[in-house]
């Protein structure tokens, strides 16, 4: 099996990776760069633990090869707060008390930060069905969309 | 059964440099090699086990197929490699196919849609993929490059079974051609999942209509069926229902019945093939009453 060496970036850094060419984009962040931040949930693009922004749009990064990201840009929950400032949406679902175990919590921010890139004042269904590729098994939603909500406000 | 196992299994990555090259190295490979686009249904059965793919080729770039442009004379063209996110947003989709963003938007999450393209959609040949019955209805046509250069296929003539299509070794579709839609032509597609947006279909119904002189009634509907039998499935003998006879109330259920009629699903761990007959009925003839709402007005 191959190798192929890659450049792109990653939270603002430029990183050189050589991945073997079954490797995810997960795996690789993972395990490559230490970014642990973003889970495998589920291995099949259902789950959304896995989310991550490449090129500025949210994907399941279990269903992307490592190898298909030269040259791409990609953001993880480690580069959401800038200057030690924790971003609107990671402020906001502190206030709103929407983490609990938080293993869905960096692919629900990564979500988030994109619907509100796209759309600064979105309707609660807008909302909901921004988030329906991310599952949560503990918190029952509600607080999670209140702080996408809180977060637009601010 | 899910593979619990974050990565896949063995494999290596091709990025051809032209769709000659990449068509030789799929026939050469026969049964070895796949083309990929999003590869949300490709890396699911190779986690699976279900396919033995030693390479996978990228298609991503190849001639047409980032291809997203609509022209008044010929139509609507989606290259393989346009996401369904990109297709429901499109000016030109929204305005002469807004049905075709519809069963888009429908598809799984925003994330996935960021990755899944409509080509691969037709290409998985699911009886479940929810863009097909709308590019069906459309008289959608698939560009092809194969080992003998470049041919169409409509998509009619294109599905054998579940997971099964006309395609050869060395086959890659670079793209779809809707052509222009009749006048007034209003659709919709509607979807009944285990939650209300997110899953695959227990059934999916599109629906489209339009007014014309080639019919009794003055009008001329096409209907299309999700996950309710092998392959994606017009009902023609619904179709005829309200080609026949004026549309009322009573020919719209009428036309329901006989979609319910038609198909043939099977049981599965989404619903009951007796469930999904009778979800057949209650969907088309919602489909059906909406589009019918929206010709009228």
């Amino acid at each position: 099996m191959g190798f192929q060496r890659i450049t792109l970036t990653v939270n603002d850094l430029v990183e050189t990776v050589d991945v073997p060419t079954n490797m995810t984009l997960l795996q690789m962040l993972r395990d490559k760069l230490s970014l642990t931040g973003t889970k495998n949930g589920c291995t099949a693009g259902e789950c959304g633990a896995c989310t991550v922004l490449m090129n500025g749009e949210p994907v399941n990064s279990c269903m992307v090869l490592a190898a298909e990201c030269e040259g791409a840009t990609i953001i993880t929950v480690e580069g959401l707060a800038k200057g030690g400032q924790l971003s609107k949406v990671q402020q906001a679902i502190i206030k709103t008390g929407g983490v609990q175990c938080g293993f869905c919590t960096p692919g629900m921010l990564i979500s988030a930060t994109a619907l509100l890139a796209r759309n600064t004042n979105p309707t609660e269904h807008e909302i909901r069905e921004a988030l329906v590729g991310n599952l949560c098994r503990c918190t029952g939603y509600v607080r999670i969309v209140e702080a996408v909500k809180e977060a637009a406000k601010m | 059964m899910i593979n619990p196992h974050p990565g896949l299994p063995e494999l290596e990555y091709l990025k051809p440099s032209s769709l000659e090259e990449a068509s030789k190295f799929l026939a050469d490979h026969a049964g070895e090699a796949r083309p990929f686009s999003g590869g949300t249904d490709s890396f699911v059965r190779l986690r699976d086990g279900v396919w033995k793919t030693s390479t996978l080729v990228d298609v991503k770039h190849l001639d047409g197929t980032n291809e997203l442009s609509f022209n008044p004379n010929k139509g609507l063209t989606i290259g393989a490699a346009v996401t369904m996110n990109k297709v429901a947003s499109n000016a030109d989709v929204l305005k002469h196919y807004p049905n075709l963003a519809e069963a888009a938007r429908s598809v799984a999450s925003y994330q996935l849609r960021n990755r899944a393209t409509i080509v691969g959609n037709i290409c998985n040949a699911s009886p479940a993929g929810d863009t097909i019955g709308t590019c069906m209805i459309l008289d959608g046509v698939l560009n092809v490059h194969g080992v003998s250069g470049f041919y169409s296929v409509p998509l009619s003539n294109f599905f054998l079974g579940p997971g099964k299509t006309v395609l050869k070794p060395g086959d890659i579709v670079i793209s779809i051609t809707l052509p222009i839609p009749p006048k007034g032509m209003v659709g919709t597609y509607k979807k009944l999942g285990r939650n209300t947006i997110g899953d695959l279909s227990i059934v999916g119904v599109a629906v489209l209509g339009y007014p014309t002189h080639e019919t009794k009634s003055g009008f001329r509907f096409r209907i299309a069926l999700a996950s309710v039998a092998p392959t994606p499935y017009e009902s023609f003998k619904a179709e005829a229902v309200l080609s026949e006879n004026p549309i009322t109330a009573d020919s719209i259920a009428e036309a329901a019945q006989a979609a319910m009629d038609s198909v043939t699903p099977i049981d599965d761990v989404r619903g009951s093939a007796r469930y999904r007959k009778f979800m057949v009925r209650n969907l088309t003839r919602e489909a059906i009453t909406e589009t019918w709402k929206k010709i009228s007005k």
